[in-house]
């Protein structure tokens, strides 16, 4: 990818053939490589959790915990090969604003968790639903 | 990161070339950055959906578990119809580059066949749930899930439209400039939604079929 992202620096008029494209906004989006090896990948990284699932390979907390680990590297195999992710595209703002919000993902996604988590372990034993006071919130349905 | 370094302000008439001088890489015409916010915008709305579910996704107030509503083949051949659709928006674009309009045509085809077969298998899933009285008013979970899994199914939608409009308008006028642009545009949304897929299926699905 570092190459290609040298060749459109000088990419602003209309340069009409050079090398394998040939407008000023056709720059690179990726080889066949990139594209097949991401598929490769995604294929894997989805059917083995699948597969765990399906067919009840180990405790499902473990599993959980798994195919959590197993989204988490497609997502990131995604980024890379079909999206085209780096710390240099498009100046480097990109991998900016995607920093960004994963830091504000993060907030949302634990806080929301961690907040609610904590709101049913404090409620008093007769309030909630026996039993389920993990996942409560029964009373708000 | 691409600033404007004002080296001698004060000596303007001098030599215009040496007024200033654009450091590192100027993104050209910031489209696809625009676009790129605009996505992780969204990927936003989706943590919000992706929270609530993970807060409301085991209320079942006395309706069905993920365990007895989840067909996971289905959702398998879900998940393959996009990753499918994925690869071949990138031959798409590959052929695009080439400036090859019938195999970019072909290509945003059978992408676009592979997002309808996904579309037809979820609403399909979405009908049977409500035919059975396990509409997004049965309980917590089941509101949860079909906001999440229907906003998803609406991006698709909307892409598929989008990437319709555009095999029209590359029939017309070939692959120039601005077309390859709005590809490009539609290549980040198309495998972006893909991502999303991603949380859908292993979140909801797998860990939703999960005690």
């Amino acid at each position: 990818m570092s190459a290609h992202d040298n060749v459109h620096g000088h990419g602003h008029g209309h340069d009409h053939g050079h090398g394998h494209h040939d407008d000023d906004h056709l720059h690179a989006h990726g080889s066949l490589k990139d594209y097949s090896i991401g598929f490769i990948l995604s294929v894997i990284l989805t059917a083995i959790p699948f597969w765990l699932v399906m067919t009840h390979q180990m405790a499902p907390t473990t599993t959980k915990f798994v195919i959590l680990g197993f989204a988490a590297v497609q997502v990131v195999v995604h980024m890379v090969y079909f999206l085209h992710m780096n710390s240099k595209s498009e100046g480097g703002w990109n991998f900016m604003a995607l920093i960004l919000t994963a830091i504000l993902l993060f907030i949302v996604l634990t806080g929301s968790i961690w907040v609610m988590m904590h709101m049913n372990a404090n409620m008093m034993p007769n309030m909630g639903n026996e039993g389920g006071s993990v996942h409560g919130m029964h009373d708000m349905q | 990161m691409s600033e404007i370094n004002a080296t001698t302000a004060g000596a303007a008439g001098a030599d215009a070339s040496a007024r200033y001088y654009v450091r590192e890489h100027h993104p050209e015409n910031g489209t696809l950055l625009g676009f790129w916010i605009y996505l992780m915008s969204d990927c936003l709305i989706f943590a919000c959906l992706f929270a609530t579910y993970a807060v409301l996704g085991r209320n079942y107030a006395g309706g069905p578990s993920g365990a007895e509503i989840f067909e996971l083949p289905t959702v398998a051949l879900n998940t393959a119809f996009l990753l499918f659709s994925s690869i071949t928006y990138g031959f798409a674009m590959l052929t695009a580059q080439k400036k090859n309009v019938k195999a970019t045509l072909l290509w945003l085809a059978i992408t676009g066949v592979l997002g309808a077969c996904f579309l037809f298998l979820e609403l399909q899933e979405f009908a049977h749930l409500i035919h059975e009285g396990n509409g997004p008013w049965r309980s917590g979970f089941l509101t949860a899930f079909f906001s999440l899994v229907g906003t998803h199914g609406l991006h698709v939608t909307f892409g598929i439209v989008w990437l319709v409009t555009l095999m029209v308008q590359v029939g017309k006028h070939g692959i120039n400039g601005a077309n390859y642009r709005r590809l490009s545009c539609l290549s980040m949304f198309w495998h972006f939604l893909d991502v999303v897929w991603i949380g859908v299926f292993t979140y909801v699905y797998l860990m939703g079929v999960l005690p």
